[in-house]
């Protein structure tokens, strides 16, 4: 199955207490923040920080895929940041504020000399984009179809809607963004993440924003708050009914390749290749996530 | 009117020799003279001060004193009390309180200058915790169990001579709880002891109510003298500390996975009992259980213990079917014991005492216990930190944890940079052959002398590890911690529930 990345859960990259042990969340992909939560003065503690904690066997032997947001390549802390955790073998580099391809070509020539530096395999560092402008947003198809390192793009709000001239709201203020980043990612085959949920206390609303990130088909969306987790893996995950059905589905299209039928049919109803496919990925889904629950 | 005269009783011990103890009557109240006097008749317990109290019950150099910690950090009544014996200019007391928190501080000056020598409780925090583990007093302190505390007191070992408690109302004989008037603390489960047991009892009151009060935690006919104060306890200061709710998502986190364990333990059966002790995970386990309760169906016949505003949801809902409560752990507790009629008051004597003629931990199936250290052994430390300085209390741990069938222990496997598991703990509170799961935020360890809960675990796919497993994560994420260093000198002595010596605690090195 597909890597699955429902959850990134963002960590202050100088705290070190919460990057030696957070792998204990599960959640899909762990983000180590050296940009925004970290002060000035303490960039270069928590570059070796995250170099060390991604250097731990047991993130390694956790599955958990460690992501890390460095700081924009035009500030002085940018190449340090790549130089140290490309070499320490962060499995994903994140680049904040993408407004174009070109800002991940920069990225990608300076992330392929350092493998080659390094030893490390060229490719083997992948990277995601986050889109925080209105040019990002405009650029979107371009940005995520811009390099095969690409896993993904990001759709930030902050930034963005402080350059839209305007605020969080009932959602109707991202929508243009959520869309065109999505289209974007599909365009591209990468996958999108939806932005993060900033009231840590209000499950019901974050609920509400993860059930509309999943209509709208975003594969995760970027946490600040472990207790988080749970709920969006488990909003994601498929009803009992739903994997109840989706095992009709395939064993009515196994019977039916079986016994030759070009037109499968379930209950009477008509059951096509994207229904099948859609089954399959729904019983795949609850091998690894189990069926939702009541929490 | 008919008397025995003196030469009746001379007459009786003529003909029977034995009863040579026998008196004249002497008069209707020979032995109760308020009784001729309208006044006194009502007031004759009532003091105006301590002082009097205190002159009253005769407190001398050498006795000893006890008192509640229904209050927790909110207690008004330990520190008034002392400050007053000590003006008294009376020392050398053996101070019994069922414990002492971070708020007792002023109590080390009494030490100092003599007035409490010795002191027996569950446990100690803050200043007044560090001090002693640095050799404050000649004599070690005893810390027993909730349960031990109980057997102690019985056996004579711990003899009070003067009880003073805090109550929130009594009447004008002594009939008091902890349920009505301004400041309640819920539970009287441990003054219910030392009503029963002291020589002399001394009620502090915020309040009077009309005779007879009801319910009476302590009866009439236990208490000596009255006291009304201003203030005995602040109710809002029960939950802080260990009794705290928690949001932090490490405390959940564990919280989930002990529910989880509960669940497929074998143990999660209709009519199955609980208790929770104080910790955020512990406390905070309770609102998982509910859903999966729902679930199968299932209701608790009782929960045990310090009673949590979680555990007193699940009974309004009718999960928990009686509570039986020996400590009200936060104020919407103590509104419950006075508001529910199945949940009920329990003293620390019926609750866990061993020589009792029945403790309600014998009857428990789970529990759920925190810790500061647990080894490789499942020893259990609840009371040294990892500095070797006392910061935790005995309690009901040791109690519940051989009473229960499933003893559940809820630890982070690290807390900061220091690991809880440990290959052997500072001390030995709870003996590992009573602890059968260890549930921690990197996985769960199964006592191997419970191996058909370890399958249980497994099969439904809980994360099980070896504990010596446990430990190799603890220690590569932190590295061995470098021993503490200790003096000669035994600061503490740890009583287990039967009151042997399971371990000691010595002085900490400056």
């Amino acid at each position: 199955m597909k890597k699955l990345r429902r959850s990134m859960l963002f960590l202050p990259a100088a705290n070190a207490a919460m990057l030696s042990t957070s792998f204990v969340y599960k959640p899909d992909s762990i983000m180590f923040d050296l940009e925004d939560a970290v002060s000035i003065k303490e960039k270069d503690a928590a570059r070796l920080l995250v170099a060390q904690t991604l250097q731990l066997p047991i993130y390694k032997e956790s599955g958990i895929e460690t992501v890390v947001r460095i700081n924009a390549l035009n500030t002085p802390f940018g190449l340090k940041d790549l130089e140290a955790v490309v070499r320490a073998g962060v499995d994903v580099v994140r680049l904040p504020m993408t407004n174009s391809a070109e800002d991940i070509h920069e990225l990608e020539q300076h992330v392929e000399r350092i493998e080659k530096e390094c030893g490390r395999p060229v490719g083997s560092t992948k990277l995601m984009a986050a889109i925080e402008s209105a040019l990002g947003v405009v650029n979107a198809v371009s940005i995520a179809k811009s390099s095969p390192r690409l896993i993904g793009i990001a759709l930030a709000a902050f930034d963005y809607l402080v350059d839209m001239q305007t605020e969080r709201g009932d959602g109707t203020e991202l929508f243009y963004a959520r869309c065109a980043v999505l289209h974007a990612a599909r365009v591209a085959k990468i996958d999108a993440f939806d932005v993060v949920y900033s009231n840590v206390n209000d499950d019901a609303g974050f609920l509400n924003e993860v059930n509309l990130a999943k209509k709208l088909g975003f594969n995760g969306k970027s946490l600040i708050n472990p207790r988080q987790i749970e709920l969006l893996h488990n909003a994601y995950a498929p009803t009992a009914e739903e994997v109840e059905y989706s095992k009709k589905v395939v064993e009515a299209a196994e019977e039916g390749e079986k016994a030759g039928l070009g037109v499968i049919s379930l209950n009477g109803k008509m059951i096509d290749a994207p229904i099948i496919a859609r089954a399959r990925t729904i019983i795949e889904l609850a091998a690894v996530s189990g069926v939702r629950k009541a929490i | 009117m008919t008397t025995c005269t003196n030469n009746n009783i001379e007459a009786i011990k003529a003909q029977q020799p034995d009863l040579n103890n026998l008196v004249p009557f002497t008069g209707a109240n020979t032995t109760t003279p308020y009784l001729n006097d309208p006044v006194a008749k009502h007031t004759r317990k009532l003091c105006q001060t301590i002082e009097e109290a205190i002159k009253k019950c005769e407190l001398r150099d050498g006795m000893t004193i006890s008192f509640h910690h229904a209050f927790r950090e909110g207690d008004k009544v330990i520190n008034k009390v002392i400050e007053t014996i000590s003006n008294m200019g009376i020392k050398d007391l053996t101070l019994a309180s069922s414990s002492l928190l971070s708020c007792n501080t002023p109590l080390i000056q009494h030490i100092k200058n003599g007035v409490v020598t010795q002191i027996y409780t569950s446990g100690m925090r803050g200043e007044l915790a560090d001090a002693i583990s640095h050799g404050l007093m000649e004599k070690p302190v005893h810390i027993h169990s909730h349960g031990g505390r109980v057997k102690l007191i019985q056996s004579g070992e711990i003899n009070i001579d003067v009880a003073f408690l805090a109550v929130s109302t009594t009447d004008e004989m002594g009939n008091a709880n902890g349920v009505s008037g301004k400041s309640q603390c819920g539970s009287l489960g441990y003054a219910m002891v030392d009503a029963q047991f002291a020589k002399k009892v001394v009620l502090l009151t915020e309040d009077f109510v009309t005779y007879p009060n009801n319910p009476a935690s302590i009866r009439q006919d236990q208490v000596d003298y009255i006291v009304k104060i201003d203030e005995v306890g602040d109710p809002t200061k029960i939950s802080v500390g260990a009794a705290r709710i928690t949001s932090n998502p490490r405390e959940l986190m564990i919280a989930r996975y002990a529910a989880d364990v509960i669940e497929h333990s074998g143990y999660f059966k209709d009519g199955f009992s609980i208790q929770t002790g104080s910790g955020a995970s512990s406390t905070a386990a309770t609102r998982f259980l509910e859903n999966r309760m729902r679930d199968k169906n299932i209701t608790a016949s009782f929960a045990l213990g310090g009673i949590t505003a979680s555990i007193v949801d699940l009974h309004e809902k009718g999960l928990v079917k009686r509570l039986l409560d020996t400590q009200s752990f936060d104020g919407t507790a103590g509104q419950s014991l006075g508001r529910n009629k199945d949940h009920i008051e329990v003293s620390t004597n019926v609750y866990a005492n061993p020589a009792s003629k029945g403790a309600s931990v014998d009857e428990l199936d789970i529990v759920i216990l925190s810790a500061l250290e647990i080894d490789l052994n499942f020893n259990v430390n609840v009371l040294t930190g990892s500095d070797g300085v006392m910061r935790g209390a005995s309690g009901g741990h040791c109690d519940t944890a051989t009473g229960a069938n499933l003893t559940i222990i809820v630890a982070p496997l690290i807390r900061s940079r220091i690991p809880t598991l440990i290959e052997k703990v500072t001390t030995v509170v709870t003996p590992g052959e009573s602890v059968d799961v260890l549930v921690t935020d990197h996985g769960i360890a199964v006592n191997p002398n419970r191996p058909e809960v370890a399958e249980r675990l497994i099969a439904a796919g809980l994360p099980v590890m070896k504990i010596e497993d446990l430990y190799q994560r603890a220690i590569s994420l932190t590295g061995k911690p470098m021993p503490i260093e200790f003096e000669d000198k035994i600061v503490g002595i740890v009583r287990y529930r039967d009151g042997s010596v399971i371990d000691v605690v010595r002085q900490v090195k400056d």
